[in-house]
């Protein structure tokens, strides 16, 4: 499943190379280069600010970077016109042209190109069957709903069968259950169709679950750039681990206290044991007491926070099916917990 | 309990709400609606040729004067034409102004711009009419441009042009036709720039991420999404060139405009039912043009 980067003999379907962006004094993009291989689907996860968006704009033209070079299938394009880029777009807010039918909007790019009514007719309403809004092409955008207008967004940017599409935050404006949908119907139409899908999202969850791999953006830089697997797993950074699910990210000075080691790390809660009275910890497990702060019941697991040192509070996830609920545990309780040494991933300063 | 004090917090509100729309609405219904339809029941009675009283039977007569004597006719075209050409020119030069204030100016220049179109209504309408008359004025500074510039010759063609043409620019249908563009410029720039300030950049990143050419980009997402804008202001420019008498009697050629009969059918001629027939000229032709402009979609955008 998982596809590594770009192979050697693989013109890279999108490269940027020390892209740089200001707006002002503000600096959007800072010197990025990254490179998406033909095929992948691709996700920029971020913050709001962090420059994921900036990236997007400019890899379909809507801006231009101050410096650098940006190549689509292995041609600098940094200063080709959007119109002029095989590279298609879904709108956040979808703009679809409200003056315009369905059909008329999704047809819009063979329109522009010249192709004749009937020939347009027919594409239209296949894409429309694509994204299984067929019998909606004689409708006005207004009159669909957002999953609907979303799709509809979706078969337009299609219609000219693009090297590239790019999605920015495709999901943002739907509930969650409609998410959940498209966040499946997304991946199947990209593993249908072959093409590169690169989209802008600052949810983690939707990046690692639909994305082959995540370039995690702060403040115009890119953290990490990796599977969903090894970014969960193996987060460089404190920032990439409580963006990329949360994680209790634990600081030199108190990572000396509790493992007499001079290097932060972070770690998951959900692989930190907690132990019974007198229970004693696997063998080389890290263990530490201390104090439940507070005690959140999440349904399918619970969520404690452990205080183990003045400065230092723990998360600790617990799973209710798996014999570990959290009966008896409360506010005040003395704990001790214990992790495996290789769960705790060191971090860059 | 509750049902009944939200029940007596509605009527108080909708109380409040008479209130303040009362005033306002018996303006418009009296005295606005009101006179219009005393207006239009005048148009249907007749004066007598010999008493010249008014007979307040109802009666097709005035009508019939109004589309049977040519020189009537000649009038409502003579009007119409002058409408419909100011108000195209007027779009013609509105929209780049509108689509540079809307969309490109920064928002100093934004600022300026509005202060400019708007700084001239400020203004005596009447000021304007007559400082035009001395700017057009056979030695005035018009033709006084023309001449430094070496486009006398020009000029004197323009003015040797049948019917349009005349002695000097302010005794020509070309100086009212001028006179007109000008005065009504900012109602057509207003709502146009209104409405290219409402589409979304996003439709037009969208066009051109599609495929399209600014050219295309501007007839296929722009114009008609800026319709709407240049249906409003070619209704006030339309309906303003309808129906004023001050212009066409202080510049341009002697010819009548609907404006000038109905202030004289209703003064020194005192007929008012032909005055009232004239006036409903206008109305029935902005009512036209409405249709039309709905006909061709210019609402679709709405």
């Amino acid at each position: 499943m998982l596809r590594a980067g770009p192979t050697v003999d693989m013109t890279p379907a999108i490269e940027l190379r020390a892209t740089h962006r200001a707006f002002g004094s503000v600096v959007a993009l800072d010197s990025v280069s990254l490179t998406i291989a033909p095929g992948e689907f691709f996700a920029l996860l971020g913050p709001s600010g962090s420059g994921k968006t900036t990236c997007l704009r400019l890899i379909a033209g809507f801006d231009q970077p101050d410096s650098g070079t940006i190549l689509l299938d292995g041609e600098d394009v940094t200063n080709t016109p959007p119109f002029a880029r095989n590279v298609n777009t879904v709108f956040q807010d979808y703009a679809l042209f409200p003056h315009m039918t369905v059909a008329e909007n999704v047809a819009y790019g063979l329109r522009v190109r010249g192709i004749a009514r009937a020939e347009r007719a027919r594409q239209a309403g296949d894409m429309l069957d694509l994204v299984r809004l067929g019998e909606f092409g004689a409708r006005r955008p207004h009159q669909l709903s957002g999953g609907q207008r979303q799709r509809v967004a979706l078969a337009r940017a299609l219609i000219n069968r693009p090297q590239v599409l790019l999605l920015d935050e495709p999901l943002g404006a739907l509930d969650l259950k409609l998410r959940e949908e498209m966040q499946v119907e997304l991946k199947g139409l990209q593993q249908r169709l072959g093409i590169t899908f690169v989209f802008v999202t600052h949810d983690q969850g939707e990046a690692l679950s639909m994305a082959d791999r995540v370039a995690v953006f702060s403040q115009g830089r890119i953290e990490q750039l990796d599977t969903p697997r090894v970014l969960y797993n193996r987060p460089q950074t404190a920032f990439v681990a409580s963006f990329v699910g949360s994680a209790n990210v634990v600081g030199r000075e108190a990572a000396q206290i509790l493992t007499g080691r001079d290097r932060a790390f972070a770690i998951r809660p959900e692989l930190i044991d907690l132990l019974a009275a007198g229970e004693p910890a696997a063998d080389g497990y890290v263990q530490c007491a201390g104090e439940i702060v507070d005690v959140l019941y999440h349904g399918a697991s619970s969520r404690l926070r452990v205080k183990v040192d003045e400065r230092t509070t723990l998360a600790v996830a617990r799973s209710e099916s798996a014999g570990g609920g959290v009966q008896g545990l409360t506010t005040g309780a003395h704990v001790r917990l214990a992790w495996r040494p290789d769960h705790a991933v060191p971090l860059q300063d | 309990m509750a049902g009944r004090a939200e029940f007596s917090l509605q009527g108080r509100q909708a109380f409040y709400f008479a209130l303040l729309l009362a005033p306002p609405l018996l303006w418009l219904g009296i005295v606005y609606l009101g006179s219009l339809l005393t207006l239009l029941l005048q148009s249907f009675y007749a004066i007598d040729e010999f008493t010249a009283r008014i007979v307040p039977e109802f009666t097709l007569a005035t009508y019939r004067q109004l589309l049977t004597q040519p020189a009537h006719i000649d009038i409502i075209v003579r009007t119409l034409l002058m409408a419909v050409a100011v108000t195209l020119t007027a779009a013609v030069i509105a929209f780049p102004v509108a689509l540079y204030m809307a969309r490109y100016a920064g928002p100093r220049t934004k600022a300026l711009f509005y202060v400019g179109v708007m700084l001239p209504m400020w203004t005596s309408y009447l000021v304007k009419v007559y400082a035009w008359r001395l700017i057009l004025a056979k030695q005035g500074i018009a033709s006084w441009g023309f001449e430094h510039l070496g486009l006398m010759a020009a000029l004197d063609q323009a003015l040797a042009v049948p019917v349009v043409g005349g002695p000097s620019l302010a005794s020509s249908y070309i100086g009212m036709f001028i006179v007109f563009v000008y005065m009504w410029l900012p109602f057509m720039i207003l709502p146009l720039a209104a409405a290219l300030e409402r589409v979304p950049a996003s439709l037009l990143q969208a066009s051109a991420d599609l495929g399209a050419r600014p050219a295309q980009t501007f007839r296929n997402v722009v114009l008609p999404l800026a319709l709407p804008g240049l249906a409003a202001g070619s209704i006030f420019t339309f309906s303003l060139t309808l129906g004023d008498y001050i212009i066409p009697s202080v510049v341009g050629a002697p010819g009548y405009f609907i404006g000038m009969m109905v202030y004289q059918q209703q003064g020194t001629a005192g007929n008012l039912p032909l005055a009232a027939a004239f006036s409903v000229v206008p109305i029935v032709l902005i009512g036209l043009y409405l249709m039309l402009a709905r006909r061709l979609g210019a609402f679709d955008a709405l």
